[in-house]
């Protein structure tokens, strides 16, 4: 298989469909945490090969970085809820998050 | 053989011989792969070896003596032999996939960092433009394997140790970088060969004597680097009296000692780069030897090639002085508790790197505006970078498209101003971005 | 088959079969192991794609500190060994069976598309000269500088008429993100500050 714009936008929708089931199905806060994770890299690995493929250039390397620069400071605070939720829940499953349900 | 070798490139030597080019691709790619590997088992291999015999020296004994000869030479392949016999064990309680796994991952991190490693001018499998920063990046992969053994072994100890080791291994990370970013600050560059070349003609070039943070900075990064090898005094998971064996307590076998083949690996590799940042990597301080050595690595045939090893040799004296160092240190200073491992570096290693980097910084330019230098004992860099960056292969002369001295370029270098690191001389690095330095791919 | 596709046919294979494996796991740190696979192959995918510095801060900052992170707080929140939330088959097949349905989408909203003129229809639709002849984007990963420069607020790939213009790199989002990662950290470090534990 030679590497092509259209084989890399396959990886990335594959990545990205995998993600949203992961969010979709998961109840572990931390694994719906991962979903969001190969959401993201599901779109960086478009943009890097648009960047390789098309005429964006450099753009789309950039874009991609701070994609990776801002799901780092996501999973950072995320993790920092999910440790206050165990704290006051002793849990994560997020179906216990219901505190403020009527 | 030996003279085809040296005279041509390996993808030459098989063009030579009418093999396609795929295939030719191919084997130069496995003898690659093969010299590769045998660098990394060559590393814990003498390192084993040198552990024991200093240790024994230490502690007033005499160490391996009798396989191998009067020095116990071979004492690492009786070890490996042994190790190899033994029964790989696997515990009821562990999550045996991830068991089985980590090993891998440990060794697997130490070793690709050796393919960015360049050894002599020229001499590395990938000359990436980011080379420092792959490295680390590569590197830091390694305490993945080390929490997933800790986790997966089922046990106490292991548990505690790869949590100590995590906690360890990700604070220390932070001022390595820092550390390792305050040459480049100097240096302007992350290739890790322009930055050897860049320290050639004297000991007054390396960055090592570039100005007095980055002096203090070295000595930083040795003991951070001691540090995230998981060396003694640090080397709180695998702490013996209050751990068994730490996150490698439920290996046997070959498992077992992968850990440690990934450890002497590293310990290499991180003195390999302190060797290249701060001690000139492959030059030896003296500059008619220097030039000597240029002049052979210039030239094409077989001093070509002598150069290049001869400069293997020079690199790996360094590094080995710097792993020998850090055997010295686990054998004579006491272990550390864990509370004190974090609060040395959170606490004071962090802030000083930190403050180094800004004294490095502002150092040039406070240089600059006193003395309308920007260096204080060696050339500009910009005079150096100009003469790093053509010249790369040892034996290939420069692209000839490429513009050999751009007008711009070379006038900016000789300005003072232009060797003011990084952001401030956008102009002579808008010249050397567009040439690709050395690819050996 | 030279090289490059060999590697590119076996990150792509790593990269798939690793996410669908974390989407099937049900162990969180399998998952976590399986998410270290897949993003180390997309690391791989973007050295392949010449893109040398994105992929080194791929594996630095998601495989060797994101995903660090997420077992630090596996292991912080987990009350028992191996723990595992159990999703019910009902959810799993429905989700299946989106997912699928998705992905077919995807797939045939991207065939349907022709990739091949892209570059002058992007230059034609937004008035962007299309980079000149000076920069590759291919020039065997060498990107650092260019990317260093962007984020500097010049750009290099763009020519000497782009500076000084709309197109004048990438400072302004570079400062927003190092204030906004400052932000998260304060952030992070209140929220996960040690509490006692509300008894109950």
């Amino acid at each position: 298989m030679q590497p092509s714009l259209s084989g890399y936008l396959l990886i990335g929708a594959v990545l990205f469909t995998c993600g949203v089931v992961c969010m979709a199905t998961r109840r572990n806060a931390i694994g719906v945490l991962m979903g969001v994770e190969l959401v993201l890299n599901g779109a960086n690995v478009n943009l890097v090969a648009f960047s390789r493929y098309t005429t964006l250039g450099i753009d789309g390397q950039i874009y991609s970085l701070f994609i990776i620069v801002l799901a780092a400071a996501e999973a950072a605070l995320a993790l920092a809820i999910a440790l206050n939720f165990y704290n006051n829940h002793l849990t994560i499953d997020v179906d216990k998050a219901s505190s403020l349900k009527g | 053989m030996f003279l085809t070798l040296a005279t041509q490139s390996l993808a030459e030597l098989l063009e030579s011989a009418g093999i396609s080019s795929g295939w030719q691709y191919a084997g130069a790619a496995v003898v690659h792969m093969a010299l590769l590997f045998g660098v990394f088992s060559l590393c814990p291999f003498f390192f084993i070896w040198m552990e024991r015999k200093v240790a024994g020296r230490i502690q007033d004994r005499l160490g391996p003596t009798r396989v191998g000869g009067r020095f116990g030479w071979l004492q690492s392949l009786a070890d490996g032999i042994k190790l190899i016999q033994k029964e790989d064990l696997c515990p009821p309680a562990a999550d045996s996939l991830l068991f089985r796994a980590a090993p891998y991952i440990v060794c697997m991190a130490s070793f690709a960092a050796f393919v960015v490693l360049p050894f002599s001018d020229g001499w590395v499998a990938v000359a990436a433009d980011s080379g420092l920063f792959i490295m680390l990046a590569v590197m830091s992969l390694e305490v993945f394997g080390i929490i997933l053994a800790g986790y997966s072994s089922g046990s106490k100890w292991s548990l505690f140790g790869g949590m100590r080791e995590a906690a360890q291994m990700v604070s220390y990370e932070i001022p390595l970088a820092i550390c390792a970013v305050i040459p480049i600050v100097a240096a302007g560059s992350l290739n890790l060969n322009e930055i050897g070349n860049m320290q050639s003609g004297g000991i007054q070039n390396w960055f090592l004597f570039h100005d007095p943070f980055t002096f203090i900075a070295f000595f930083v990064y040795f003991i951070v680097a001691t540090a995230s090898c998981k060396r003694a005094p640090f080397d709180l998971a695998e702490a013996e009296s209050e751990l068994v064996g730490g996150f490698h307590t439920e290996y046997s076998g070959m498992r077992w000692s992968f850990f440690f083949m990934g450890e002497y690996a590293s310990m290499f590799a991180v003195c390999g780069i302190a060797s290249i940042l701060f001690l000139g990597g492959w030059n030896t301080g003296i500059p008619a030897i220097d030039q000597g050595l240029a002049a052979m690595r210039a030239s094409s045939g077989p001093s070509a090639y002598l150069g290049g090893v001869l400069g293997i040799g020079v690199f790996a004296v360094k590094a080995v002085i710097g792993v020998f160092i850090q055997v010295w240190l686990r054998w004579t200073v006491p272990r550390i508790r864990i509370d004190q491992v974090i609060t040395v570096c959170l606490k004071y290693l962090v802030p000083i790197s930190c403050f180094l980097f800004l004294g490095s910084i502002t150092w040039p330019l406070l240089l600059h505006a006193g003395q309308q230098r920007t260096t204080w004992t060696s050339e500009p860099l910009g005079e150096r970078m100009a003469a790093a960056i053509p010249g790369n292969v040892a034996g290939r002369p420069a692209n000839p498209d490429e513009p050999a001295a751009n007008p711009d370029g070379s006038d900016e270098s000789r300005h003072p101003a232009s060797d003011v690191p990084s952001e401030a001389a956008p102009a002579g690095h808008a010249v050397t971005w567009m040439k690709p330095v050395e690819v050996t791919r | 088959m030279n090289g490059e596709a060999v590697f590119f046919t076996l990150f792509t294979v790593s990269a798939c079969l690793g996410a669908l494996a974390v989407v099937v796991s049900q162990n969180v740190v399998r998952m976590a192991f399986w998410l270290i696979i897949c993003l180390g192959s997309t690391a791989g995918l973007f050295f392949l794609a010449d893109a040398d510095f994105v992929g080194a801060v791929q594996l630095l900052i998601y495989v060797g500190g994101t995903l660090v992170l997420l077992v630090f707080a596996v292991m912080l929140t987990s009350s028992g060994p191996y723990v595992k939330i159990e999703t019910s088959p009902g959810e799993v097949i429905l989700a299946g069976m989106i997912g699928l349905l998705f992905l077919f989408m995807v797939i045939a909203a991207q065939t349907g598309i022709d990739w091949e003129g892209t570059g002058s229809r992007i230059a034609e639709a937004s008035e962007i000269d299309p980079p000149d002849g000076t920069f590759d984007t291919g020039a065997e990963g060498h990107t650092l500088r260019p990317i260093g420069m962007s984020l500097l607020g010049l750009r290099p790939d763009r020519g000497a008429a782009a500076s000084g213009t709309l197109f004048t790199g990438y400072l302004l989002p570079f400062e927003i993100v190092s204030v906004h990662l400052l932000v998260v950290l304060v952030g992070a470090a209140y929220l996960a500050r040690a509490k006692r534990r509300r008894e109950a």
